[in-house]
């Protein structure tokens, strides 16, 4: 039996610590990692759990992120609890075997430390890892500073284990600025903690004996199509499932999450739709722009990146007086525009107000993104608002040293 | 559908695909596919023939077209060593009570390796191509060989 681990009502944690706390509360089975920076201390942390008896379980040691993900798949298909953690080149690596996880309906929990993808080399973080993953069937939560790393990663478990979802989860926090910083958080006790999570219920375990089950058949043709629609309309309908885990959770601690974070939007005219830990940047910039200049700013935050939510950005949109809406991507688009300003765009479009859409790509590899440069661009949206078109190129660059950089223009007759 | 020990015993062999018209909604979560219909206890001690296998186990599942030659085996020689179900890497020679019964010619694919391990003298199990009967194999079975000093 696994001893408690004493913790007081607020602990100075980064949100790698964090993490790595609520995977021992969770009282994971199997871990298999390979150790990146910046995500190694979360695997790191529940290594020494084990060898100190906080946890009853095992930590396989593995050649690479592919083989991490492998065994993490092997153990949950044998019924186990797992989870490890990865940044950038790991998650790269894994991506081959993270589409296994998902297709096979393992729900893993994937601690991801958001970095810079190579070339060039880069350890600082942006979101190109956490992009990478936006096709491969797994829910991708997204935490803005060490508290909601910590209270996520226990809400992961809940909502891919549920048994309607079975589908494995991400849970994104941005490199150094979370998982680097010590920041005031305030956890459960363990007994609580677990409670909330509840004992893992497997399905299709393979160490049931009296019934072999085989997964991870081979399909052509013939059922491919079936399989991969079914997986989606789980993915889709995990929706109401996050919600109703995010209200039990704020029944526990009093801490509210919801797929879609919004910020002041009732009365904004313009709005910044970002992710990560440039909310709390951009939230700070709209409330002294505010004052300073009677600009009515609005920050809308997915925190919830897959399934990606439609339907709650068109609410926030909706409700909202919202003339012009900014979506900051933090990854190198790669010759389109921005994830983000696709998906916000694809919402927006739907709505009878249809606001002006604009794109920024900012903080690559790490660049700063500051009070002042969020004013800067909450400010340019304000001047497109009263213009009432877009009044520069739709993508730009924030932050960027040089001439200024920006692609497709509105056309008007 | 009755089924039996050898290849022979018609246990319902067919090649699986998409030939009943399953939805999206039917098909299995993740793939996972059962081996047998509700629990079983003590599989390994129950003869394959008696065990109640789903369609979606390779039991009922042939791969006989994957194979250009086949081991053809000699009853009359053959000394009941057991060295070919040992290596068979498909399980597919069939023994029971540690006697060899034959092929299961529904899920070799050929490779030869029971041949290749088979210690009698002549040897037991040959190698022939799909096109000749067993029966003609068998009528022109190599004489034992002298050794040689």
């Amino acid at each position: 039996m696994a001893k408690e681990f004493e913790l007081n009502e607020v602990e100075v944690w980064d949100g790698n610590y964090a993490t790595s706390q609520a995977l021992r509360q969770a009282q994971i089975d199997v871990v298999a990692a390979y150790p990146i920076t910046p995500s190694t201390p979360i695997v790191e942390g529940y290594g020494s759990y084990v060898a100190n008896g906080y946890i009853d379980g095992e930590f396989v040691m593995v050649e690479s992120e592919h083989a991490a993900m492998s065994g993490c798949i092997g153990a949950a298909a044998a019924g186990g609890r797992v989870a490890t953690a990865t940044s950038s080149q790991g998650f790269a690596l894994m991506a081959e075997v993270l589409y296994q996880a998902s297709g096979m309906r393992l729900p893993i929990v994937l601690t991801v430390v958001n970095r810079a993808l190579a070339s060039p080399l880069n350890v600082r973080g942006d979101h190109a890892d956490m992009y990478l993953g936006r096709d491969s069937g797994w829910i991708q939560m997204d935490a803005f500073n060490a508290q909601e790393a910590y209270d996520l990663a226990l809400c992961a478990f809940r909502i891919g284990e549920n048994h309607a979802v079975r589908l494995p989860v991400m849970m994104h926090q941005d490199g150094f600025t979370t998982s680097h910083k010590a920041q005031n958080v305030y956890p459960l006790q363990d007994s609580v903690a677990y409670k909330f999570v509840g004992d893992y219920k497997p399905v299709d375990e393979m160490l049931d004996f009296s019934r072999p089950v085989t997964h991870g058949a081979q399909t052509e043709e013939d059922w491919h199509f079936e399989h991969k629609a079914k997986q989606h309309k789980a993915l889709m309908d995990s929706r109401s499932v996050i919600d109703e885990v995010l209200v039990e959770f704020k029944t526990l601690t009093g801490r509210e999450y919801k797929r879609v974070e919004s910020y002041m939007m009732e009365d904004a005219e313009v709005a910044l739709v970002l992710l990560g830990s440039s909310v709390e940047t951009a939230v700070l910039a709209a409330k002294q722009l505010r004052e300073e200049e009677g600009i009515k700013v609005g920050i809308i935050a997915p925190r919830c990146f897959r399934p990606f939510p439609y339907d709650l950005v068109r609410d926030v949109i909706e409700n909202s007086p919202v003339k012009t809406l900014c979506c900051l991507d933090k990854s190198s688009p790669g010759g389109a525009m921005g994830a983000l300003f696709n998906e916000v765009s694809a919402a927006a479009y739907s709505t009878g107000t249809r606001p002006l859409m604009t794109n920024y790509i900012y903080g690559l590899g790490g660049r700063d993104f500051a009070v002042d440069e969020a004013k800067r661009i909450m400010k340019e949206q304000k001047a497109h608002a009263d213009a009432g078109h877009i009044t520069t190129e739709i993508q730009q660059f924030s932050g960027l040293r040089g001439p200024k950089l920006g692609f497709f223009e509105t056309r008007r007759s | 559908m009755s089924r039996g020990v050898l290849s022979t015993d018609k246990r319902g062999m067919r090649e699986l695909g998409a030939e009943e018209k399953v939805g999206w909604d039917a098909v299995t979560q993740g793939v996972a596919l059962y081996s047998f219909e509700g629990e079983t206890k003590g599989a390994a001690f129950i003869k394959p023939e008696e065990r109640a296998y789903t369609d979606f186990n390779s039991y009922t599942a042939t791969v006989a077209s994957w194979r250009v030659v086949k081991p053809v085996y000699n009853r009359d020689i053959c000394i009941d060593c057991q060295n070919c179900w040992v290596w068979c890497p498909d399980v597919s020679i069939i023994s029971r009570d540690k006697q060899m019964l034959g092929i299961d010619y529904d899920h070799c694919k050929g490779c030869g390796v029971c041949v290749e391990v088979c210690p009698t003298n002549p040897k037991s199990l040959l190698m022939f191509s799909e096109a000749i009967e067993n029966d003609t194999a068998l009528s022109g079975w190599p004489e034992k060989k002298k050794k040689e000093k």
